[in-house]
């Protein structure tokens, strides 16, 4: 392999002669037109945090409204426009791409010991397509007031008296920065690994982004082509979707999920690469099986392209469909929970270091174990008639959204801070702020699961009054949730500027991120490593393993 | 001999131009998904109003739609073509080609308009705009809403090929590629070739009964 | 046992004879969920401690060969959910089938949903608005369509519900053992006002229902609903409540359906709608279908899928152009020519003002009433 780097340093990292990717150049525009993955990467975490701020106001303030039965501090047209801000920013602006814009970013390449993605022009790119949908998108809803909830349904959505065009054309932005971002992945992981890394050695956590990466490509250009008819349908009249002229307003919904239900796994596969990560590390020693969180991975990936139609069991499908989606979806818990015994196991006989990732772990354990299973509860056909609709799959959803993506992203947050920021941070207010988040999450959204049997509709401005006291609960959880999230990530902020230095690898980890200096250099690696022992061989000492890596 | 720049991730030239084409690549499945959700969309109201759909492809211009298909199918040859000069050495015979691929590109883009010039004079419009009284049905309504829906974003992608092909043209008259090294080329072909394979299945979806 | 766990999951009372066996699957999944949530995390909490990193511990381990999960274990968990996960899905696809299939000697009502009510039409020729009045221990089927956008018809105390679509009938069916109030609630969401979209169903009695129902339907004079309100349901009403088989009789010859079809059995250009409801009709693909209300709206809404055998493919749709409450107006009138006899072939069919049978009075076609399609009224195709 020819190599531009010098190749005199004997071992990796080559520390001291290279500044690192945060200094090696100074000055605004070295950052706002920079290619460096990792300078895009932090762009994309200012961006992403600013948006969970954004989203999260605008749930307590709906949680707010709901304290009483009747009006509490908005009328029912602001109350609606709001749930759908909540959700548009949440899932598209947020959670689509928390995980793979920001860590997926930052590490992959550094994973596979590449010195950047195949097309860093087009990082920048995306970043900056991301930014234009985002304000586009934002903008619109607030100018144009968007009332149809964010799965945009026809016919309220041909005839909802609001602006829509300018969301859509917004979110369509956001997609195209989304292709492009999962297509940078797909390529890099696939031409531009370091030699020795293979299929059978690759990172857990790029793993999970070259499945994302499969999904974002695929199922999105559907999402576009989806919310660009409904603009069509609702901008010139086209009536696609519109029974007066013939049209099948469930076929909207076929196409929307086609891309949604998806998108459910685009937002969840990422965090359960990040906990692939963190258990084999803290548990020191492999994961109880490799293959299992690879293929359940791709597993997942593939079936979740062929479940959407278990949202609409009482939509007005037939009955064989119906069964068919059902039968699917329980592949996708079967492929999950091989994920979850998978990491339990991993646990068993290691040596186990029990810090704020780790906390991060056990919450995500419980809540996306109960999640997961309330999915699996909702994909029965009977059961679901009831609750479809209702709270009950409001919990659901957000047990996986928050309970597991965002404490995945919590968890990335702090297990990666050291290498991002060469940084440490405070542990016992690590500590706090995810047993805070915990029980947060839990008060907002157990008693919405009791809402959801009680048979209290989602979407509902009003609500008859025997729900009322499990509102106040919710309530009250939200708002503690949201202190919690404050004080995790004001704890990594105060430890941006006081935290103690980091050595290159403070968790003692294998993984080969941790090979090269915290933070990085600009390219990297010194000189390309050779790669060819597996991540998770804890058998190698820390020596042994960094020696294999820049043998020749 | 001119050499493009290598990028710093890359270890050679031929490992980049091996990302440059396997990313088109990845870039031409998302696109053939962008027209599968219409496609299915398509197949949705066939099944459902099939005798209105027969009708109204009977009605449609097969000879428009047959003329594009032979004039994408031949452009998409002499682009083809345009990569095999460049890799035998005769970059002025590229550049021929290349331009006879846009004038027929251009060409195919007129038809069109003209056709839609008959479907706007008949009434055959889209959705609530639909009033020819010849087809009243639902079904036919159906039809022609996708069909300018179906036809429309195909001419855009018509168009953007055509951008393509220009910048590439400016590119090979700047003597920017080589016999060893013409990725950009490839891939803007590539490109072309989709917009041309969409067009294979368009063509019997709206003229073909 | 029951009522214990019903009352712990906060499940709201069971009224329908569907309701118990769906709680009872309900409570073997969300126990088990919680059972292995709680489960999985004790455990994990045991592995974390019991293995400890200790102060005097190496992180540097000896390299022991760290124990992988075999790949027959992985495949035995993976079989054993499977398992489990299959065998909810068998029961909970069998309810489902329950819930979807309604049996035979259904008494139908057809709902109309609109931004933001519920109305409610009965074959008898009453109707009423926010309250579905039923007689309790016998089947209802609910023939459900929209005026405008989707909006979902949800008894939780049926543990029931159904999307309700516009230019689309659903149905749905439950079985109600004893009288009571229950809430209906709107679950799908349809704009300003959705969460105030409610409605309650009245389930009378079988002697209080007939009660009710000569209330409404006899003397006009005391046919105003209890709740006072007087609107009316069909659009076409003259006013009066008719029953459902006059009025579909009127739509019938308003929009042209007797143009082609008879009611008396007479062959035409469409078949005849005498006898026709609850038979098996050949189709021109050589299959049969029964003629059930289904059959028959999807007849008027997308009339090429199934084509009767021996007659032309050229009735236009009449989706949209017909409302939801004169679709089912025209079923009802077609059922209630199920015993007509056909007569036999040969018969010269008469004039078209002569179609009706004796004692029908065809009213005249009143304009406006008919929702008209983009491309106007259309004319059948020749």
């Amino acid at each position: 392999m020819t190599n531009p780097a010098p190749e005199t340093a004997p071992v990796l990292p080559i520390a001291g002669d290279q500044p690192d990717y945060l200094h090696w150049t100074s000055g605004v525009s070295s950052w706002l037109f920079t290619r460096d993955h990792k300078r895009i990467a932090i762009m994309f975490y200012v961006a992403v945090i600013s948006m969970l701020g954004l989203g999260g106001f605008f749930a307590l303030a709906l949680r707010t409204e709901l304290l009483t039965p009747g009006r509490t501090i908005m009328d029912a047209t602001t109350y609606n426009r709001l749930f759908t801000l909540h959700g548009v920013t949440m899932v598209w602006l947020f959670l689509i791409p928390s995980i793979p814009t920001v860590f997926g970013n930052f590490l992959v390449p550094i994973q596979i010991g590449a010195r950047d993605l195949a097309f860093p022009r087009l990082n920048l790119a995306s970043f900056y397509i991301y930014l234009l949908g985002a304000l586009v998108t934002i903008g619109g809803m607030v100018a144009g007031g968007t009332d149809t909830g964010w799965t945009f349904y026809t016919p309220y959505s041909d005839q909802t008296p609001t602006r829509l065009v300018p969301v859509l054309v917004g979110i369509f932005i956001l997609g195209i920065s989304s292709i492009l971002t999962g297509l940078n992945f797909i390529v890099t992981i696939h031409r531009l690994r370091a030699p020795g890394i293979t299929w059978r050695n690759l990172p857990l956590f790029t793993w999970s982004i070259y499945a994302t990466s499969l999904i974002l490509v695929l199922a999105t250009p559907v999402l576009g082509m989806a919310l660009g008819l409904i603009g069509l349908d609702h901008g010139l009249g086209l009536g696609l979707f519109d029974p007066a002229v013939g049209g099948d307003p469930v076929l909207f919904q076929h196409i929307f999920w086609f891309y949604s239900h998806p998108a459910v796994y685009i937002m969840i596969l990422p965090a359960m690469g990040v906990i692939s990560e963190i258990v084999p590390t803290f548990s020191h020693r492999r994961p109880a099986s490799y293959m299992a969180i690879v293929v359940s991975t791709i597993a997942i990936a593939f079936v979740g392209f062929l479940t959407w139609g278990h949202h609409m069991f009482v939509a007005g499908i037939s009955e064989l469909d119906a069964g068919f989606f059902g039968a699917l979806s329980m592949f996708v818990a079967v492929f999950s929970a091989i994920k979850v015994f998978t990491w339990v196991m991993t646990l068993r006989r290691g040596s186990i270091r029990f810090n704020t990732p780790m906390l991060y772990f056990f919450a995500f354990l419980f809540l996306f174990v109960f999640g997961g299973m309330t999915g699996v509860a909702v994909a029965t056909q009977s059961l679901d008639v009831h609750w479809h609709d209702t709270y009950f799959v409001v919990a659901h959803f957000h047990f996986i959204m928050v309970g597991g993506s965002l404490t995945g992203f919590l968890a990335a947050a702090y297990y990666w801070f050291p290498k991002m920021f060469g940084r440490m941070y405070d542990e016992r207010v690590g500590m706090v702020g995810a047993a805070a988040v915990f029980v947060g999450f839990f008060v907002t959204f157990m008693p919405q699961f009791l809402l959801g049997n009680m048979g209290m509709p989602r979407r509902y401005y009003s609500y008859p009054a025997h729900f009322q006291w499990l509102h106040v609960l919710s309530t009250a959880g939200a708002f503690i949730l949201g202190s919690a999230l404050l004080l995790a990530l004001g704890n990594l902020l105060v430890a941006l500027v006081n935290g103690k230095r980091a050595i290159a690898n403070p968790w003692h980890s294998r993984s080969f991120e941790w090979l090269t200096t915290s933070p990085p250099p600009k390219n990297n690696f010194g000189a390309t490593p050779n790669l060819s022992y597996s991540p998770y061989d804890y058998s190698l000492t820390e020596e042994q393993a960094r020696a294999q890596a820049s043998s020749r | 001999m001119p050499k493009p720049l290598l990028g710093e991730q890359y270890s050679d030239l031929e490992q980049q131009d091996g990302a440059l084409q396997f990313g088109m690549w990845v870039f031409l499945g998302s696109e053939l998904l962008l027209f599968s959700a219409l496609f299915a969309l398509y197949a949705s109201y066939r099944s459902m109003y099939p005798a209105d759909f027969e009708q109204a492809i009977r009605h449609n211009t097969l000879v428009y739609g047959t003329a594009n298909l032979y004039l994408l199918l031949t452009s998409s040859l002499c682009a083809a073509l345009a990569v095999w000069a460049m890799r035998r050495g005769r970059p002025r015979l590229t550049l021929g080609l290349l331009a006879t691929t846009i004038v027929m590109g251009l060409g195919f883009l007129v038809i069109k308009g003209a056709e839609y010039l008959v479907h706007i004079r008949e009434g055959a419009l889209p959705g609530r705009y639909y009033h020819w009284h010849e087809l009243p049905s639902f079904g036919a309504n159906r039809f022609y809403s996708l069909y300018w829906v179906m036809t429309g974003l195909h001419a855009l992608h018509v168009t953007a090929g055509l951008c393509v092909l220009g910048w590439l043209s400016l590119r090979v008259m700047k003597g920017a590629y080589s016999v060893e090294h013409h990725a950009g080329l490839e891939m803007g072909t590539l490109y072309w070739h989709l917009v041309d394979i969409v067009w294979i299945f368009l063509w019997p979806l709206l003229y073909l009964s | 046992m029951n009522e214990l766990l019903r009352r712990l999951l906060f499940l709201p009372p069971q009224a329908s004879t569907i309701s118990s066996s769906v709680d009872h699957l309900h409570y073997v999944v969300i126990l088990t969920t919680i059972a292995s949530a709680i489960g999985l995390s004790l455990l994990s909490l045991y592995w974390i401690v019991r293995y400890r990193r200790r102060e005097s511990d190496d992180i540097e381990p000896p390299a022991e060969s760290a124990p992988t999960t075999s790949l027959w274990v992985e495949l035995g968990i993976a079989g054993l959910l499977f398992a489990l996960f299959f065998a909810w899905w068998i029961v909970g696809f069998g309810q489902y089938l329950r819930m979807r299939v309604a049996p035979a000697n259904t008494y139908d009502v057809y709902v109309t949903a609109k931004q933001w009510m519920w109305k409610f039409a009965y074959p008898e020729g009453a109707h009423s608005i926010a309250q579905l009045y039923v007689p309790a221990g016998r089947p209802i089927r609910l023939v459900m369509s929209s005026r405008d956008v989707i909006h979902s018809f949800y008894v939780p105390d049926f543990r029931l519900k159904q999307d309700v679509l516009p230019g689309r009938y659903t149905t749905l069916w439950f079985e109600a053992p004893t009288p009571g109030k229950h809430e209906i609630l709107c679950a799908e969401y349809c704009g300003t006002n959705h969460s105030t979209m409610r409605a309650e169903v009245v389930v009378l009695s079988p002697e209080d229902f007939g009660r009710w129902l000569a209330g409404r339907g006899g003397d006009p004079t005391t046919a105003a609903p209890p709740d006072g309100d007087p609107a009316v349901v069909t659009s076409v009403g003259p006013g009066k409540p008719m029953s459902l088989e006059r009025v579909g009789e009127q739509v019938a010859a308003q929009v042209g359906c007797l143009r082609c079809h008879t009611l008396d059995g007479t062959p035409h250009i469409g078949p005849t709608w005498a006898g026709v409801y609850g038979t098996q009709v050949p189709l021109a693909d050589g299959t049969h279908v029964l003629a059930d209300g289904e059959y028959l709206t999807e007849s008027m809404m997308d009339p090429m899928v199934h084509i009767r055998a021996g007659f032309q493919p050229v009735m236009p749709s009449y989706l949209g152009r017909l409302q939801p409450a004169e679709t089912a107006a025209i079923v009802e009138l077609i059922k209630s020519l199920r015993d007509v006899q056909a007569p036999s072939p040969g018969v010269v069919p008469p004039s078209q003002q002569g179609l009706a049978p004796p004692g029908v009075t065809v009213m005249p076609r009143m304009q406006g009433d008919v929702r008209v399609g983009p491309n106007g009224p259309e004319v059948p195709q020749p």
